[in-house]
């Protein structure tokens, strides 16, 4: 019967081309409701007058976007975005490493250990948002009055601009460094033992071995660390909205972030279009953030990587000697 | 063989993939009919019966935590309280729960400076009126809640007609008269005089005269009867030369003379301050009294004088609306009639001193008669009731006046509690910020 093994055949081509891509679908599926949708819609909306409760008005173009980059609001929250997510990702990135370096020792009471750093990331944000805003109060608060017992003046935890951000990005660390320190440990026991074993018989001590073997032999798992850590610390929101009572970023937006500036226009200010026009340049600029951090990541790992290789070398170089 | 050996694992393979997408569509649109039909029952459940739970957000202090439990008690509908910290933050919730259609609840409290903003979106909102709660408030109460077309969107729960409460203790210190009927003498005037006898007051005493400036200028700004805006919507906040000159007086008076504490309103340092003798006068709207009671738990000497400088004035004061989108519509009514009838406003009123909105309510004996055992037994229902009286102006407050006062509010915050701008540059920000609201 050729007709049928004809249909069979056919059948069996069109199986091997796209039953791959029926596997892969529900990925793309899932990713096109819950990610590219929301992210075509928000520039859609941007492109329009757009109240809250009335929705959708007329066609304006760029004007929206034209508007808020007209704002010194705008600039002050971008200063605060970045300047809070510097302060918060690279002592962060830095600190996990070197606690998931003491955790992957030989400790007692390992388990403990490493279930403790962890505990400041089961405390929910808000509780931790609360909390510190209380440690950091102006005139009453427990940091203050530390200070004052020391002798040293008390800081503007809430009215001047580094210190705020300082006290936000204390908030942002105690929450995530735990948890990058755990994503860390995890990368580090699949380090091949042997590599230590080698470097300890070159005569690398603990400092050496942890730069030269562990930092390089993590260079995927940094990458992912500091990307995840780009994406959420140019998002947050929790932490500045409930540094005090009002929640807009203080009385002259020390500490108003790009999200708490986009949640002013859009739900204090009922403009969506100009809400959207925020969330958009916010895109844009973690995706450029995201970049440069790939890269230096990137560059640094491999760096790393040749100069051990080196050292390495000159390590062996000195124990012949 | 070979190719059947492959093909036919794969077709399972691709007849599972396909049941498996085939099952997951039927899962999600599963989620949506259940979703519908849930709705769909409950909408026809409020009329047939009532619900087993309706939901309330308030904001600051209400008073209706034992009015539920006694509202429970008569019906067996449970009620969801949702309290929320301030009223800027309970009008963003509430403005995000219109514009997505869902999320408010039952019955959703709306403030006396937001309400106009909302009055926008009336339809948003359930007409409440009814022939059995026709003449409950006082008219100016009922008239601000019923929009163009005569719809009436909310029951006014409370007033707040402003006197002024004092430390009796710090004044004595400051060798200041105590009794309440001499200092409703000594600071009877306008804000000159009250500002004056701070100005005495701190020169003898380590105590600030007042909390902040964002607390005095709720009491200067409700005396002007057009301060930020025209009825013809003209947004005049930053040419009216009546707010700039209150402006510069209570600056002045607040961070030259050194009279206000330097704390925000509602802010940790502000609550902490009651228990540190950190201030001697406060602005009393009747729902003042309940905040002053909680945050100086412990602390003797408080008082109230039958005075306010400048005359009278109103601060604040809410109702309670009813959301179309709700689905306990007639329950919510019910409740929100029930909450603010005479009876249920004086318990309020003896719960945190929520001053009555309803015609019975203030000339009731409970009220006229009412003395605070915090306040040194001072008489709050007369003295308040005066008050009432003492109100000539009820200022306009168009759609944005709750945005333009925010915005003053953080200027004078930049000046009296950051200390990072002076008054001019402050204000120049000011003009700005309502630039961009034009």
């Amino acid at each position: 019967m050729p007709s049928r093994n004809h249909l069979r055949s056919r059948a069996s081509a069109w199986d091997r081309k796209y039953s791959p891509y029926l596997y892969i679908s529900p990925f793309f599926i899932l990713f096109a409701i819950v990610g590219l949708f929301p992210l075509v819609y928000t520039a859609w909306v941007a492109a329009h007058d757009w109240d809250l409760i009335m929705g959708q008005g007329e066609f304006v173009g760029l004007d929206n976007f034209a508007h808020v980059v007209g704002q010194r609001a705008f600039w002050i929250a971008l200063r605060n975005t970045l300047s809070i997510f510097i302060l918060s990702t690279g002592p962060q990135v830095v600190a996990a490493i070197i606690i998931a370096y003491m955790l992957d020792s030989h400790l007692r009471a390992r388990t403990f250990w490493r279930m403790g750093v962890l505990l400041p990331y089961v405390v929910t944000p808000v509780a931790v948002a609360l909390i510190f805003s209380n440690l950091f109060s102006q005139r009453f608060g427990l940091v203050n009055s530390v200070l004052d017992t020391i002798g040293i003046d008390p800081i503007g935890w809430q009215s001047e601009v580094l210190p705020s951000h300082l006290a936000i990005a204390s908030m942002v660390n105690f929450r995530w460094t735990g948890y990058n320190a755990l994503i860390f440990l995890a990368a580090m026991q699949a380090v091949p033992r042997d590599l230590y074993e080698q470097a300890e018989i070159d005569g690398a001590g603990k400092v050496r071995q942890f730069i030269s073997v562990t930092v390089p032999m993590l260079r995927p798992t940094i990458i992912f660390v500091v990307i995840t850590s780009t994406i959420g610390g140019l998002q947050i929101f929790d932490e500045p909205r409930l540094y005090d009572q009002y929640g807009r970023g203080g009385t002259d937006g020390q500490w108003q972030t790009m999200t708490i500036y986009l949640y002013e226009l859009g739900w204090t200010r009922s403009d969506f279009g100009m809400a959207s026009a925020v969330a958009v340049l916010l895109f844009l600029l973690i995706v450029a953030i995201g970049i440069i951090n790939f890269t230096i990541t990137r560059r640094i790992a491999n760096g790393e990587g040749r100069k051990s290789s080196t050292s390495r070398r000159r390590l062996k170089k000195g124990a012949t000697l | 063989m070979s190719t059947t050996d492959f093909t036919h694992p794969r077709r399972r393979r691709l007849a599972q993939a396909v049941a498996l997408g085939a099952a997951a569509t039927l899962a999600l649109s599963a989620c949506g009919a259940d979703a519908d039909a849930e709705a769909g029952s409950d909408n026809g459940d409020s009329e047939a019966a009532a619900p087993d739970s309706l939901s309330v957000t308030t904001f600051n202090e209400f008073g209706y935590e034992e009015l539920f439990e006694e509202y429970e008690e008569q019906t067996g509908i449970r009620i969801e309280h949702n309290k929320v910290d301030t009223a800027e933050n309970a009008r963003d919730s509430l403005r995000n729960s219109l514009g997505a259609g869902s999320g408010a609840s039952d019955i959703e409290a709306v403030e006396l400076d937001w309400l106009v903003e909302f009055m926008q979106y009336s339809d948003r909102f359930e007409d409440l009126s009814a022939p059995e709660v026709e003449g409950r408030w006082l008219d100016w109460k009922y008239e601000d809640a019923v929009d163009e077309e005569g719809r009436q969107i909310g029951y006014g729960t409370d007033i707040g007609p402003q006197a002024l409460c004092y430390r009796a203790d710090l004044f004595e210190e400051a060798g200041l008269p105590t009794d309440r009927e001499e200092v409703a003498d000594l600071l009877d005037g306008d804000w000159g005089n009250y500002f004056d006898t701070g100005r005495e007051f701190v020169s003898s005493s380590e105590s600030a005269w007042y909390s902040g400036s964002d607390n005095i200028w709720q009491g200067m700004i409700n005396q002007v009867e057009v301060p930020f805006e025209t009825e013809d919507g003209e947004i005049i906040a930053d040419t009216n030369p009546e707010v700039k000159d209150l402006y510069d007086e209570l600056l002045e008076a607040s961070v030259e003379d050194e009279l206000s504490a330097g704390l925000s309103q509602w802010s940790g340092d502000w609550s902490d301050a009651f228990q540190r003798d950190g201030f001697a006068t406060m602005l009393c709207p009747g729902w003042m009294l309940g905040v002053i009671e909680g945050n100086a738990d412990g602390v003797d000497g408080w008082d109230v004088a039958d005075v306010f400088p400048g005359g009278g004035g109103n601060w604040g004061g809410s109702y309670l609306t009813v959301p179309t989108q709700g689905e306990n519509i007639d329950a919510a009514k019910e409740l929100a009639a029930w909450l603010t009838a005479p009876e249920q406003q004086i318990k309020a009123f003896e719960a945190i001193g929520a001053f009555p909105s309803t015609v019975e309510a203030l000339e009731s004996e409970e009220i006229q008669s009412a003395t605070d055992e915090f306040f040194n037994d001072a008489p709050v229902g007369e003295t308040l009731a005066n008050r009432a009286e003492a109100i000539e102006v009820q200022p306009f407050k168009g759609p944005n006046y709750l945005l333009i006062n925010v915005a003053i509010q953080d200027a004078l915050n930049r000046v009296d509690v950051d200390g990072i701008d002076d008054a001019d540059d402050s204000w120049e920000k000011f003009v700005n910020d309502v630039e961009a609201m034009k």
